[in-house]
């Protein structure tokens, strides 16, 4: 036994080396999981704190791009006020579609930390769950969407970026309404890949690529970017895609969370008769 | 010895800070990543016993992965580099270390030095990027991005040893 304890505080450099490589391998491999954890990740106080001082101080370097979005975005939302009420409503005999315009409501947040050089890329943002943001929220920009809420803490929350290779998105051609599934191949940050859509469709480089709606994170047609490249590979029967961003992340500062008012009332179905089965 | 004390956790913080708020956001056609932080670990104490190396190695890591979200990636690169740090010296040339028991450019000279840093920077990005894409998938382009990322952060640290570690 003395053999033991002298055997290993000869070589306690080697078995301390051992155990926090392993540690950290573990870490790097069950990430998913500890994304949830409540600490260690961007959103806590006192990182979230730091980046929200130094970003203070940096967003007067970015001031006229700043600017100019806002300037943009008023252009947009003013053209959308600018529209007769009634011009807005949908026929009325679509009542089930009628009513979506009230489904989702928005909150803006702003930037305080972004990268776009990772293969797994997060974003912080400055509102948390004082502001109602919970995880599972999508995050849009007047230029299309940026990402979902993974974490949040009572003043940040993280947000899992467009561009990360373990994130998808489901998405349609808006020209007729084809969907697939868009993922980032973790190289350029302003292109992303459309695959899952078949031979037969016919495509054309510009067509616009928007969001399909089929979850409950994003709502119906939001634009995302412009085909670039379509190509073929050999032994698949789908297209590869690309798709060229209109958002530039690198210059990403003020953002919108997006609440769908329906969620809770589709979850509270959902359990409703998830219980009834397990009643009978 | 004193001043070791307010020295290096002087250094701890003004590297991470450096590291996450402005090195962090450089990425030149999203191919460059410098990682100059582990120049904190480059820089113990030469005579600092291994296991603490190895903690602190650790730390700075796992602080670094903290505010990036990529945790345990940093920290298992740190703590690689922090386990060959004093193999690696030994291998270069002992009569340099003699001399001095801070390792910086001024202390060893900038043959020694350039070898020391080039050979653990280039460990510890090989390591980083291969764990971070964990598959020989683009094989090349990994390499390649190890390989200029090693460069830049090179340059960057035989600087700062110029401008700011003058004494």
């Amino acid at each position: 036994m003395r053999d033991l304890y002298r055997f290993i505080l000869r070589n306690h450099v080697i078995f301390l080396f051992i155990l926090l490589e392993v540690l950290c391998l573990v870490f790097v491999f069950n990430y998913n999981n500890y994304q949830k954890s409540r600490f260690l990740n961007s959103s806590s106080r006192f990182t979230g704190a730091i980046y929200t001082r130094y970003n203070r101080i940096s967003e007067y370097f970015r001031l006229s791009t700043v600017n100019r979005q806002l300037a943009e975005e008023n252009a947009r939302l003013r053209k959308l006020a600018g529209v007769p009420k009634t011009a807005r409503l949908i026929p009325d005999t679509l009542r089930g579609i009628q009513s979506t315009a009230f489904q989702y409501s928005y909150v803006s947040a702003k930037v305080v930390s972004n990268t776009v050089n990772r293969l797994q890329n997060y974003i912080t943002l400055n509102k948390g769950s004082k502001d109602g943001i919970k995880p599972e929220m999508g995050v849009i920009s007047a230029d299309g969407v940026v990402g979902m809420v993974t974490n949040v803490t009572p003043s940040f929350s993280t947000v899992m970026s467009l561009l990360n290779v373990r994130w998808n998105l489901s998405a349609k051609i808006a020209r007729n309404n084809y969907f697939g599934t868009l993922s980032w191949d973790g190289k350029d940050y302003r292109k992303v890949y459309l695959s899952d859509i078949p031979f037969h469709v016919t495509l054309l480089t510009g067509d616009t690529v928007v969001t399909s709606g089929f979850s409950a994170v994003f709502p119906e047609g939001i634009a995302l970017g412009t085909i670039e490249e379509i190509s073929k590979e050999g032994g698949s029967s789908f297209y590869t895609i690309a798709v060229k961003l209109f958002l530039d992340f690198k210059s990403l500062s003020w953002v919108e969370v997006i609440e769908n008012n329906r969620k809770n009332e589709l979850d509270m179905i959902l359990k409703r008769s998830s219980n009834d089965e397990g009643l009978d | 010895m004193t001043k070791a004390w307010i020295k290096y956790p002087v250094m701890f913080v003004a590297f991470v800070l450096l590291q996450v708020l402005i090195l962090n956001q450089i990425h030149l056609g999203g191919f460059l990543n410098p990682y100059i932080y582990v120049l904190f670990i480059l820089l113990l104490p030469i005579s600092m016993p291994r296991y603490q190396v190895l903690l602190l190695s650790f730390l700075i890591g796992m602080t670094i992965d903290w505010f990036s979200n990529t945790l345990g990636l940093h920290a298992a690169a740190s703590v690689l580099i922090g386990f060959v740090r004093s193999p690696v010296m030994a291998l270069i040339s002992v009569r340099e270390i003699e001399q001095s028991d801070y390792p910086g450019l001024k202390q060893t000279g900038i043959k020694w030095f350039l070898a020391y840093v080039v050979v653990l920077v280039l460990i510890h990005h090989f390591f980083l990027f291969y764990l971070e894409v964990f598959s020989f998938v683009g094989f090349f382009r990994t390499l390649l991005r190890s390989i200029f990322s090693t460069a830049f952060s090179v340059v960057v640290i035989v600087l700062s040893q110029y401008l700011v570690f003058r004494k």
